[in-house]
């Protein structure tokens, strides 16, 4: 039984502001000044110690008299579930009925709903959902706890510490008396909130680590979850826009009489990113834009086409860039070395491509404020920016988080790009009627905010041994936070721990590594794409690995553990995976167009390991099989854990095989799924997910999942056929099969 | 003025014969669990069943409608759709769940017509429909465990 702090109901602290009721979120104005501390969001196993944080529980649960439980979500779900695991979190500690749990998004308010692991800034990216909250939600769902006893202590005049609490009941053995939570909550709510409830021993957890049934399966298998898109708000009116068609282009004039023809267009106004025709519906309002003639002005476009920028970075990288780790001699290493290898690992612009094209609606309410409905990932920033718009403070901006058909970073921008977008619109139509601004498929591809385009080029040098005597590597792409107004914070030296991050700080023993990088500055906006630099560090580090252990003669799996002495989390991943897949019979079976290929990879504190097997045929790849192991600390929910493996599996697999965005003098080529075709069902392969025991505070897994496929795949098809394939989408022309 | 009956309702919808289904059903009816994915017909989000056959309302012009019956995923009854919705939820196959509405309506169609499909019969039935999240090793499992509720 636990030990429970007796607190006498009747103390003068007690107030009426509560769980029960909720407590409206007193919004101030905030003053941008952001700092968002992504060195914490990339590392967050070593991040700060976030145990000290205060017991909230108004603000994250609230009771209603019917039981239900409501946990208050400060994140945004684009698929990955973190409403399951929040939820979990807090009703273990609570010892909730999980039958009764409910979840609601958070209202903005940087000062209670801010991500622990971002300063000030609510918002969800770096898989931190889980990490930020760990302790914060499970001190909210003890104090809840604890003032439920205290409530029934009261009325029934027992000690406190007699009272057991399981499945949202509330009971005394002693005196056979028992009480739902919803018959408490009322008289809970009075009490004050103990600043230091005692938290669960993880032996006494009866939903952390098991199976908790996603809260939203219902809602999104019969049509009534709403998605942003579905948002009918009274009278609104549709605004698509026309953009330049280059990057940086400006509109010069434009002829709206054939558009103003068009039924249903109510309006059509220039904003500064082009020229915003309003209809009645979504279908009118695309129509109405056909009619729309644009003259543009390319004065200050990006010009370039994607093999322009490429080959000027292999230029660029020829010449001495920013040191962003180094450690030892790697020039004099690979002097003396007796084998030297060299390798250029080259990336595509990606798009996000999430299913639910960006789009958001907002309106002026009566009292003069604003209120927006989106698929909000960066409340504050987007706060702020539609408050920059409209001339207003953020206090008078209500913002209303829905259900995101994906994301993968798009939703997250530091500009807050479309939400402010909207609010041009809504501006510029004098907010006659509420506007629900929507980008069609081909907006939302060919509109920028890309992974960036990216050049690695890796040299090293191995004594007779096989051992990695220098490592030498360059790399070059466009930075996502240089220009952003993170910059200050974020950018050190010139250099961007998000471009360099998974290489420059390689787990990999190596004594003498010097790692450079160039930022690009080509005038195409780039943007985190799920797992950020990972999606592209990994694959050079990892098939570089690969190509050295084949040089030394030395089995993948056994090379890279003798280089992981130091890393007993991703050594003890990729042991897992190598178990679970036969890698030691399978692998001697390589060859003949069949292979196993292993990766193993850290990203934001947690570990991945895969092994691919795959059959490569002429031209031709397929993924029979991924076993992956992952560490993530303690795993909340095992098996949201393990959709996200799969799922990750599932979004990169088409990245590694086919996707790329080209550019032909700056105007995007690919503009719909034709061209940038998604994973599909015929091309998934059998996934097995393995999650390591730990009891380490845990980490993320919306983006781990994503960086070790690629070198998984690019490895196996090297064991099936000896030929090497570096650069993704992987070059599967030449390929030849058995 | 054209007649729509949608989930075993008339409507009357006072719009462009030329409009497709999917923006009717969507701004005109309200019936948003269909989803706009891409407007061309290589996501399937937007898939309903006319007269019990699943198409893409993107591709459907209202004015070709006719009498036909429109069944949206709001609709959806009878045996094999609970089997199907009720494998999905056991399984917890969503993520974003933004497709699952058109995945769903294709996977009712292929389990109508074919109550026990091979690896092959999913992948033919289910190729067109685009899931952005990779949930397709759980749509697979889910098909064939409506399946076996059906058998």
């Amino acid at each position: 039984m636990l030990k429970i702090r007796q607190t006498d109901p009747r103390s003068p602290r007690a107030t009426r502001r509560s769980f029960l009721a909720g407590g409206a979120a007193a919004t101030g104005a905030i003053v941008i000044g952001f700092r968002l501390d992504l060195k914490n969001t990339a590392r967050a196993a070593a991040g700060p110690d976030l145990s000290g944080v205060k017991a909230d529980p108004n603000a994250f649960v609230r009771i209603g008299a019917d039981d239900t439980v409501t946990v208050i979500i400060k994140h945004l779900d684009m698929g990955q579930g973190n409403t399951n695991g929040l939820a979990t979190i807090l009703a273990d500690e609570l010892d909730a009925d999980w039958s009764r749990v409910r979840t609601e998004f958070a209202p903005a308010d940087a000062a209670r709903y801010n991500n622990l692991l971002m300063g000030p800034i609510q918002g969800t990216g770096g898989s931190t959902a889980i990490a930020n909250s760990w302790f914060q939600l499970r001190k909210a769902g003890a104090a809840a706890r604890e003032m439920l006893v205290a409530a029934a202590a009261y009325q029934w005049k027992v000690p406190a510490a007699e009272i057991t609490v399981a499945n949202g009941v509330v009971r005394h053995a002693a005196s056979s008396r028992q009480a739902r939570f919803g018959e408490l909550a009322a008289s809970a709510a009075t009490l004050p909130v103990p600043q230091e409830p005692r938290l669960k021993d993880p032996s006494q957890w009866t939903l952390i680590g098991q199976r908790t049934p996603r809260l939203d399966s219902a809602a999104k298998t019969d049509g009534s979850a709403v998605y942003a898109l579905d948002i009918r708000r009274p009278g609104q009116v549709t605004a698509v826009v026309a953009r330049p068609p280059r990057f940086g282009g400006a509109v010069k004039s434009f002829d709206d009489t054939a558009t103003r023809k068009v039924a249903g267009v109510v309006d059509v106004v220039a904003i500064p990113s082009g020229v915003a025709v309003v209809a009645k519906d979504t279908w009118s309002a695309m129509k109405g834009r056909e009619a729309l003639k644009v003259v543009w002005d390319d004065g200050a476009a990006e010009t370039h086409s994607s093999d322009a920028i490429l080959a000027g970075y292999r230029e660029q990288a020829k010449r001495p860039g920013l040191v962003a780790s180094e450690r030892g001699d790697a020039e004099a290493g690979i002097k003396g070395a007796a084998k030297v290898l060299e390798a250029e690992f080259t990336f595509p612009y990606l798009a996000h491509a999430a299913l639910e094209p960006l789009n958001a609606t907002i309106e002026q309410a009566p009292d003069g404020g604003y209120d927006v409905y989106a698929g909000l990932q960066f409340q504050t920033i987007e706060q702020a920016a539609v408050a920059a718009v409209m001339g207003t403070t953020t206090d008078k901006v209500r913002l209303h988080t829905q259900w995101a058909g994906g994301s993968f970073g798009r939703r997250a921008t530091p500009t807050a790009d479309y939400i402010a977008e909207a609010a041009t619109i809504l501006k510029a139509t004098r907010a006659r009627a509420p506007v629900h601004l929507v980008w069609t498929r081909e907006d939302d591809m060919s509109g920028g905010y890309y992974r960036p385009t990216i050049y690695h080029k890796v040299r090293a040098g191995l004594d007779a041994k096989g051992g990695i005597v220098g490592w030498q590597h360059v790399m070059i792409g466009k930075s996502i936070m240089i220009g952003s107004p993170f910059e200050a914070m974020i950018v050190k030296n010139g250099i961007d721990s998000t471009t360099v991050e998974g290489a420059s700080d390689t787990a990999y023993a190596l004594p003498a590594y010097r790692f450079e990088v160039h930022n690009a500055r080509e005038g195409v906006p780039v943007l985190w794409w799920r797992s950020v630099g990972h999606s592209h560090t990994a694959q050079a580090m990892e098939v570089f690995i690969d190509e050295l252990a084949h040089a030394a003669d030395v089995d993948p799996l056994a090379y890279r553990l003798s280089l992981l002495t130091g890393a007993p989390r991703l050594s003890g991943v990729l042991k897992l995976a190598a178990e679970k897949a036969d890698w030691d019979a399978g692998s001697k079976a390589n060859g003949k167009g069949r292979g196993l290929g292993i990766a193993a990879h850290e990203s934001f504190g947690s570990y991945v390991a895969m092994v691919a097997d795959i059959t490569a045929e002429d031209a031709k790849v397929k993924v029979n099989r991924i076993v992956a192991a992952v560490d993530v600390g303690v795993a909340v929910n095992p098996d949201v854990i393990r959709a996200q493996v799969e799922g990750a599996v599932g979004f990169a697999l088409s990245s590694v095989l086919r996707n790329r965005i080209t550019l032909k003098d700056g105007v995007v080529q690919e503009k719909n799924f034709d061209t940038y075709e998604p994973t599909r069902m015929s091309e998934m392969p059998v996934v097995e997910v393995h999650i390591m025991p730990s009891s380490a505070a845990p980490t993320g897994i919306g983006e781990p999942g994503v960086p070790v496929l690629a070198p998984s795949i690019s490895n196996a098809i090297f064991a099936a056929t000896g030929q090497r394939l570096r650069s993704l989408p992987l070059d599967l022309a030449g390929l030849k099969g058995v | 003025m054209l007649n729509l009956t949608v989930n075993g309702v008339r409507h009357t919808v006072d719009a462009d014969p030329e409009m497709p289904l999917l923006w009717a059903l969507r701004d005109h009816l309200d019936k948003t669990g269909t989803k706009y994915g891409c407007g061309i017909a290589q996501c399937g989000a937007c898939t309903v069943h006319l007269d019990g056959q699943p198409v893409r309302s993107c591709q459907t012009r209202i004015g070709d409608v006719g009498e036909a019956k429109i069944t949206t995923i709001e609709g959806i009854s009878g045996r094999v759709a609970e089997a199907v919705q009720g494998a999905w939820r056991k399984l917890d196959v969503v993520q974003c769940g933004y497709c699952q509405s058109g995945q769903i309506m294709s996977a009712i169609g292929l389990l109508t017509d074919n109550p026990k499909p091979s690896e092959a019969d999913i992948d033919g039935a289910m190729d067109g429909n685009i899931c952005r999240c990779g949930t397709y090793q759980r749509i697979r499992a889910a098909i064939h465990e409506a399946a076996r509720t059906l058998a």
